[in-house]
């Protein structure tokens, strides 16, 4: 009798598996991947003017676009996608087998690594060649960067997954994921400049994990000087990793703890 | 030691007792039927055996294992079943074998792919889009995914529903050809022919409870029961019942003085014992 495979080894193959699944609808590959670089060039294309000396509205958005591509990519299309998946069976099929839940999850996060990676690549792309976004030149920015590319797709992930257990139904998620989506990016300073907002909006913010991953990203793609306009007058680097990793966890448990295979 | 063994099980949904003291002892190489109605707590029982469900009450155990055991153990345990559900309609955009492929991966010691895929009669649409395939082909697909494993144990849960008469030949023929490796078949069924053409017994159940278990041609004490012998008399059918059908029709033949005009002889099908047990509640 050959050895069971390992949930990291079916995690790969579930991977591989989900991209390839993902490159054959290529409707939801254009849209998905292309969004934040519609999104630049709209509002690149509105707003021409200058937050704070040297740094241009589209330098502030390109920040805040990363970090919301990690909640679209993640959360909101897991969070979507997953009860899809459950109302057609698939779920509870694969609950069947030998794979563990640990396997699906793998699978999910690589998925969505994979696309970020991609959508980043799109955004860093048109951005230098159509609207002068300027990318940092201090190793220190690009390691901010690397971790919270990392830390905030797995969040993202962990805690779309989690969400998927709210939608009764396929049909149904999208308006349940999608309106959560929209507030926040309108109250963590994705489309507006953070503090620009009311009080009580930044507040609210200040709970959820895209407030905090939009400021990260602007501490890497903002001048050091701009932190003094921040909020708290800084970047708060270590209270943002933490929280974000406070997230992870909590999504993380729930979708250990209740993650749903079936309809009823 | 049997492959499934049930004692007194139980389960309510609320007020509804869906299951109300099951009992089944299932051994090695067997195809085992599973009949009943809707409501009558079939998807129930089948469910809680596959560890789907929480079961209220009694005792089960499926390969020495009891399926509301979670973790590594579960994971030994569903290397050695198959299931094959009544509906999965997923993975539209990937091919036959490279969904085959992927889930043979979850197991120790899978079949081999290329074979599967014949089995099931799939070969002609090996590198088909599973959205492509017509409803027939999809549940041939569903079966090489509960066998690609090597199962001992394999649930079949309505397996040839929305299947034309040819298919559904063909699919028995496929079941029929697994009894030989050896594994044993819990399947669950409305056809009366396909439990018929399959299994070894059948249980049937109504209401939450086994009503009787065995063989498809004394179920209900069919192979007993009374022959009906009916014939033309003149204007109308004569029909009569009778324990002694070879010496009725040798008394007609006398009487006729040859051909007997419309004769037949029929005992009543499963399908009419069936009926007669839950009490014609059946749809």
């Amino acid at each position: 009798m050959n050895k069971i495979p390992s949930a990291l080894n079916l995690g790969i193959r579930r991977g591989k598996l989900e991209i390839i699944q993902f490159a054959r609808q290529r409707e939801s590959v254009v849209f998905t991947l292309l969004f934040p670089v519609i999104l630049l060039a709209i509002f690149g294309s509105v707003f021409k003017d200058t937050i704070a000396p040297g740094v241009t509205f589209s330098q502030y958005f390109v920040a805040g676009m990363i970090a919301s591509g990690l909640v679209n990519t993640g959360f909101q299309a897991l969070a979507i996608t997953i009860p899809m998946e459950r109302d057609v069976g698939g779920l509870k099929r694969l609950r069947g087998t030998p794979m563990p839940a640990s396997s699906y999850f793998i699978g999910k996060a690589i998925l969505i690594a994979v696309s970020m990676i991609i959508q980043i690549a799109l955004l860093f792309g048109f951005g230098l060649l159509f609207f002068g976004v300027e990318m940092p030149s201090e190793p220190s920015k690009w390691l901010v960067f690397i971790w919270l590319v990392l830390l905030g797709s797995a969040c993202s992930t962990a805690l779309g997954i989690a969400f998927s257990i709210v939608p009764k139904s396929g049909r149904g998620a999208s308006a349940v994921v999608s309106p959560i989506v929209i507030i926040l990016q309108f109250f963590s300073g994705v489309f507006f400049v953070f503090t620009q907002l009311p009080t009580w909006m930044q507040q609210l913010a200040a709970i959820f994990p895209l407030k905090w991953l939009t400021q990260g990203m602007r501490s890497v793609f903002l001048p050091e000087s701009f932190a003094s306009q921040e909020v708290a007058k800084s970047w708060e680097t270590g209270r943002t990793f933490l929280i974000l990793l406070a997230w992870l966890l909590i999504g993380v448990f729930f979708s250990i703890r209740k993650f749903r295979w079936d309809r009823d | 030691m049997n492959v499934i063994e049930v004692k007194g099980l139980k389960k309510s949904y609320g007020q509804v007792h869906a299951v109300r003291g099951v009992d089944l002892s299932i051994p090695a190489g067997e195809i085992f039927a599973l009949l009943g109605p809707n409501g009558a707590g079939k998807t129930t029982t089948v469910e809680i055996l596959e560890g789907f469900r929480n079961r209220d009450a009694g005792e089960v155990s499926i390969l020495g294992f009891d399926p509301k055991n979670q973790g590594r153990a579960a994971r030994e345990w569903r290397n050695r079943i198959g299931i094959v559900l009544q509906s999965a309609a997923d993975a539209g955009d990937l091919t036959v074998i490279e969904t085959i492929k992927h889930f043979s991966s979850y197991y120790s010691n899978p079949r081999n792919v290329d074979e599967v895929i014949a089995a099931v009669g799939l070969e002609s649409k090996s590198g088909a889009l599973i959205r492509n395939l017509s409803g027939g082909q999809r549940r041939r697909l569903d079966v090489a995914l509960g066998i690609v494993g090597s199962p001992e144990l394999l649930f079949l849960d309505e397996p040839t529903t929305g299947f034309d008469p040819e298919a559904r030949r063909a699919f028995w023929a496929l079941i029929q050809q697994l009894r030989g490796t050896g594994t044993t078949i819990l399947l669950t069924t409305h056809y009366l022919d396909e439990a018929e053409a399959l299994a070894d017994r059948v249980a049937v159940i109504n209401n939450g409870l086994i009503i009787e278990v065995s063989t498809p041609a004394e179920l209900g004490g069919r192979a007993t029961s009374k022959a009906l012998v009916s014939w033309r008399d003149g204007d109308h059918i004569k029909t009569e019942g009778t324990d002694n059908p070879t010496s009725v029709v040798t008394r007609l033949n006398a009487q006729f003085n040859g051909e007997i005009p419309e004769l037949t002889v029929t005992r009543p099908s499963l399908e009419d014992i069936y009926l007669t047990m839950i009490g014609g509640t059946d749809e």
